[in-house]
């Protein structure tokens, strides 16, 4: 950040990382209460799936639980759920979906396009673990940065499977994705799935610094597209902020808390945002947190009017 | 080296087509190598055995979302979905008869459970399924060897319509051959049969239609029965329609050709 205006002064910023260094045992801990939540969902919904395909859960008799995996499913027998973007690479393969697969596309969409389309991404994806980790370890090793790489790539690899669905005839990710390797892989059983994960894992980790999850994949630049219209979004307060950096280091997709837009929007805006909570957790001013856009904007008009009145004060 | 821009040629202009035509190369070569990879991934696709009321191959390649539910309801517990790296395309159901053969449920649950339509709710009795055929290995056998066996045949949901019996009488000293003989307007490709063939690698197996069956072509005509047999009109080319009317004394090069001690 080269320009720090100068009501910030340093001194504040690097306060604010001490306060972050000098925190106590439980207050670390609790700044890890997003990435529990977050495992315990992706991996929790995953065992939902496993219960009912091995062990036969049961809402009550011959009701299964959750029944298929994340590309399609049926929730206790009657809501359907469907991978939208799955169904949209089969449609555009030629194949007319029955009903039950557009409603479930449509309940997924309005689910994601209410709480964040990445949210899928931090919260559901199991490969996120695996690209965490890879990017946990990738902080605390010194690999030097082999390359950069324009991180809206995504939107390419994602106009290049819908075209290659038309022409190949196949839901061209859904062929080749590790997602599905991953999740179907536990599961209906991994096969040679696993080196999928192995290689984006040694990408993330030796090569591109969040590059499967934050540059290449096109079902989160699908979930980004959608994330535009989120409703649970991360609140910034551009008054507490000392603009320290720390959010910046720790987010997956650091482009989404360029300050100056924050300061203007008053909230992260972009749909790249995954909802992942990782800035909440640890800003040390509290200056970010998660709150419902709609009180953001009643919040914003507020802070506005103030910032207007100190404005017009200095005029 | 100076670069040399020609009078009234747009700089931008020349960066920005340059620009599109590496963009072009990059999506191109990613895209084909992302193509072929796809194609090779289909490639196995005509040997695999799938769930009742599946589509034709390239349909069903395209509409089956991988989910797995088919899997789940399968009440025998025959459906697999292929795993990364295995023998056919990733993520979808199949079933090896050998091991787990299709007990040919009335109310057809994995056709009902599919969410896509790739198994096509179009099946509405199990009978009508073609999900491969029977073929039987006459070199193996046992009833083709002359053994009493009829297995298959005993076994068969559809025994007498997919599965029947030819009997042959041999001499006194042996007892007549039962052969089994599979009729593909009957056979639903359960498996059943592969399942139960006693011989130590099944004699009779299921395969899809298109590895095994062939095509007689419509212009075949059986001469000795009734021209009312003939279900497709059939006509000569007219004689009359000329396309070089051989003058006479002339006929086509070659013909004559021994005549004319030409050889």
């Amino acid at each position: 950040m080269s320009g720090v205006p100068p009501s910030y002064p340093r001194s504040a910023a690097l306060g604010s990382v001490d306060k972050l260094h000098e925190r106590s045992v439980p207050a670390r801990l609790w700044s890890w209460r997003y990435i529990v939540l977050r495992r315990l969902t992706q991996f929790g919904i995953l065992l939902l799936f496993f219960g009912t395909a091995h062990w036969g859960w049961e809402l009550s008799k011959d009701v299964p639980l959750l029944n298929g995996n994340l590309s399609a499913s049926k929730f206790i027998g009657i809501v359907p759920m469907t991978d939208p973007f799955a169904a949209l690479q089969i449609f555009l393969a030629g194949h007319m979906l029955r009903t039950e697969s557009i409603v479930g596309a449509a309940i997924v969409l309005g689910f994601y396009a209410l709480l964040g389309g990445r949210v899928f991404c931090a919260w559901v994806c199991p490969v996120n673990a695996v690209t965490d980790l890879a990017g946990w370890l990738r902080q605390r090793l010194p690999v030097p940065t082999l390359f950069g790489l324009n991180r809206n790539i995504r939107y390419f690899v994602l106009a290049a499977t819908l075209i290659l669905s038309v022409i190949a005839g196949v839901a061209a990710f859904e062929w080749i994705s590790p997602i599905g390797m991953m999740q179907r892989g536990i599961i209906f059983g991994m096969g040679l799935g696993f080196l999928s994960l192995i290689a984006i894992f040694l990408f993330d980790l030796l090569i591109l610094k969040n590059g499967w999850c934050g540059h290449l994949c096109p079902l989160g630049a699908f979930w980004s597209l959608v994330g535009t219209t989120a409703q649970i979004r991360v609140r910034f307060d551009k008054d507490t902020c000392t603009h320290c950096g720390e959010c910046a280091r720790v987010c997956p997709e650091p482009q989404v808390l360029n300050l100056k837009k924050l300061e203007q929007v008053g909230w992260v805006a972009s749909g790249e945002c995954s909802n992942c909570g990782r800035c909440t957790a640890l800003c040390p001013e509290g200056s970010l947190g998660f709150d419902l856009r709609p009180l953001i904007r009643a919040h914003n008009v507020a802070t506005g009017a103030k910032v207007a009145a100190i404005d017009n004060r200095h005029v | 080296m100076a670069e040399h821009v020609p009078k009234g040629l747009n700089p931008k202009r020349r960066e920005f087509l340059v620009k599109l035509a590496q963009g072009a190369a990059f999506a191109g070569t990613g895209g084909l190598l992302w193509e072929y990879i796809l194609r090779n991934e289909a490639r196995a696709s005509p040997y695999a055995l799938r769930p009742p009321g599946a589509l034709a191959e390239d349909d069903f390649n395209a509409a089956c979302i991988k989910c797995g539910q088919c899997v789940n309801d399968c009440p025998p517990d025959i459906l697999k979905l292929q795993p990364a790296g295995g023998h056919l395309p990733i993520g979808m159901p199949y079933y090896e008869p050998r091991t787990g053969a299709c007990i040919m449920c009335p109310d057809i649950p994995c056709m009902k459970a599919c969410p896509t339509g790739a198994l096509s709710p179009a099946l509405k009795r199990i009978e009508d399924a073609r999900m491969g055929l029977a073929v039987i290995d006459i070199e193996n056998c046992l009833s083709y060897k002359g053994l009493r066996c009829e297995i298959c045949h005993r076994e068969c949901p559809l025994k007498g319509k997919a599965i029947t019996l030819e009997t042959h009488p041999r001499q006194t000293s042996k007892h007549a051959m039962f052969i089994p003989l599979v009729h593909s307007d009957a056979c639903t490709g359960c498996g059943i049969c592969e399942k139960a063939c006693p011989t130590e690698i099944a004699a009779i197996r299921i395969l899809p239609h298109k590895l095994v069956q062939g095509k007689m072509g419509e212009h075949y005509r059986y001469g000795w029965m009734d021209k009312s047999e003939i279900t497709q009109d059939f006509k000569p080319a007219a004689p009359a329609a000329p396309a070089a009317p051989a003058k006479p004394g002339e006929s086509a090069p070659g013909v004559d050709y021994l005549n004319e001690g030409g050889l």
